[in-house]
């Protein structure tokens, strides 16, 4: 395990901004944090990298403890802080070298890793440009190969999408999927379509206190109460025909001859309902199954 | 800490900072040493640097705060500090660092001012007849006025996020260290205290110094005031954690 999160609290003031908050991520795992602004995830983020220190509970990196053991957890993580600070008045490589030789990195190896990170991170069309001139996502990606550079086993990225147009984003998120196959990669974001498009692992956090840990899909599962169909006919049914059919449990009009069907999880009434408009001679237009999304299950456990 | 150095330096040096500390210096100090009639050497006939050293540590009172301002204060207000406190270096890399990096600074403000040294060396009735003692020891005086202000601007600077607070802190702050304790010594004359409070300020011991005499006491009191004044930095610097 190359991150244990175990019973962490962080109390600012009477305010637990953090409560008690347990998890483990392992290398080739790439987590998603989500949560309400708030919730509490770049509290655990900076926690994690060691700039706030833990009210109770301890955090481990690769086996060293934040608190105690606080510079080999520097050097085994990438950070990318919330909003992406860098000095703006610096050449984008004299800035991966200064954070590249904070880490220790020195000579032909350093020169060589500030390559590898400008064309990881697709910057040779900006690379000689100072930070201060280039765009938001240009900065994003400097951020992104600031935390790179001295190749960490662990990578703790804050909202590293957050503010990127929609080719941009998809870069991002391509480099992170490439570099996460080896490593141990915690990342926040509120944009769903990002976890479910690339994390192998969900966490949820509301109000300071995980709600959900587990894969995209046993999540999705676990929110699925009754399976839920919507039926669009060209004439209006008689309903009740249709909830005397087996595992239906309601039936709801929609209005527009559209009807919202609700059946038993275990039950899939799609050929029933086709049997039953043939033998009334209805002319189905629609039929489809509601599938619970992850905006569902993030709505449901964080309201 | 090297590399928290150069890099500190190098923003001095390619930004306008440095250039401009050093011209207004080296600019002020001339106009007052040649120029300006009630000050300037010629008029005075003496050949010592006299007025160098009387009207640098005013003029360090207003550079020096507005070299250290911002050290901590720009990096908290962007965020950076952030970037930093979460790489593997100890707080101490990160001041240590800043505090050399405005110190050299400083003291690259100061070296053109050996050229006034050499032209009043020539100037002498007899070219050499100058107290070149006392003007070395004023040198060294000077620096260490000029650590002690850097040390109270850096730590000016990490109580705030604005620069123009910092700015305004540091620059009370070294006035009442360097002249503030005179002062009020001076209240009550005769009070037995006041041989010890002048002891507090900056100015009795530079004066010392400048005459040549560079006593270990003097130098303690320099050396603790740095101390102090980064070691409450480092606290300061700390307190996130708490």
């Amino acid at each position: 395990m190359s991150v244990v999160v175990s019973k962490l609290t962080k109390a600012f003031g009477e305010q637990k901004a953090v409560n008690n908050i347990s998890f483990e991520a392992k290398p080739g795992e790439i987590v998603g944090f989500l949560g309400p602004n708030g919730a509490g995830k770049s509290t655990t983020m900076k926690i994690t990298t060691g700039y706030l220190s833990p009210t109770e509970g301890t955090v481990q990196v690769c086996g060293a403890d934040v608190t105690e053991n606080s510079m080999d957890v520097r050097k085994n993580i990438g950070y990318l802080p919330e909003h992406n600070p860098l000095y703006l008045d610096m050449y984008i490589k004299e800035y991966l070298r200064f954070i590249g030789s904070l880490h220790g990195l020195k000579g032909k190896k350093l020169k060589q890793r500030i390559e590898d990170m400008v064309e990881l991170c697709g910057l040779q069309r900006e690379q000689h440009k100072k930070i201060g001139a280039i765009s938001k996502g240009y900065r994003q990606r400097v951020g992104l190969a600031q935390s790179l550079i001295h190749d960490p086993p662990v990578l703790i990225l804050d909202e590293p999408t957050s503010g990127l147009d929609p080719n941009q984003i998809v870069e991002i998120r391509e480099v992170i999927r490439n570099i996460g196959q080896d490593k141990t990669v915690i990342f926040s974001t509120h944009i769903m379509q990002e976890v479910q498009a690339m994390c192998n692992r969900v966490i949820i956090i509301n109000l300071g206190q995980l709600v959900a840990d587990g894969d995209v899909d046993s999540l999705k599962a676990m929110q699925n109460q009754a399976n839920v169909f919507i039926t669009e006919f060209k004439e209006d049914i008689d309903t009740q025909l249709v909830a005397d059919l087996e595992g239906v449990t309601n039936v709801e009009a929609l209005g527009d001859h559209k009807y919202k069907v609700y059946a038993n999880k275990e039950v899939d009434v799609r050929p029933t309902m086709f049997e039953l408009a043939k033998t009334h001679s209805w002319t189905l237009v629609g039929l489809q199954q509601q599938e619970n999304t992850l905006e569902d299950v993030f709505q449901n456990l964080t309201k | 800490m090297l590399t928290v150095f150069t890099k500190e330096l190098r923003s001095f040096l390619s930004s306008l900072i440095a250039y401009i500390v050093i011209v207004v210096f080296l600019t002020g100090i001339g106009l007052f040493m040649w120029v300006f009639p009630s000050t300037n050497v010629l008029d005075y006939g003496y050949a010592d640097l006299e007025s160098l050293f009387t009207l640098a540590p005013y003029v360090f009172m207003f550079l020096i705060p507005a070299i250290t301002m911002r050290t901590f204060a720009e990096e908290k207000k962007t965020g950076t500090m952030e970037l930093l406190f979460t790489r593997p270096l100890t707080d101490w890399d990160i001041i240590l660092g800043k505090y050399l990096s405005s110190l050299v600074l400083v003291i690259l403000a100061l070296v053109p001012t050996l050229v006034y040294y050499f032209s009043i060396y020539q100037l002498g009735i007899q070219p050499g007849n100058i107290d070149t003692p006392g003007t070395m020891g004023s040198y060294v005086g000077l620096i260490l006025l000029g650590a002690v202000f850097t040390a109270i601007g850096l730590l000016a600077s990490v109580l705030t996020e604005s620069q123009i607070v910092s700015f305004i802190v540091a620059l009370f702050l070294c006035f009442i260290f360097f002249e503030g304790f005179g002062y009020l010594a001076n209240i009550r004359d005769s009070s037995d205290f006041s041989y010890y409070i002048v002891q507090f300020g900056i100015s009795h011991h530079y004066e010392t110094i400048r005459r040549g005499l560079i006593d270990s006491r003097n130098l303690m009191y320099f050396f603790s005031v740095i101390a102090m004044m980064l070691l409450t930095t480092k606290l300061i610097l700390g307190s996130r954690k708490w």
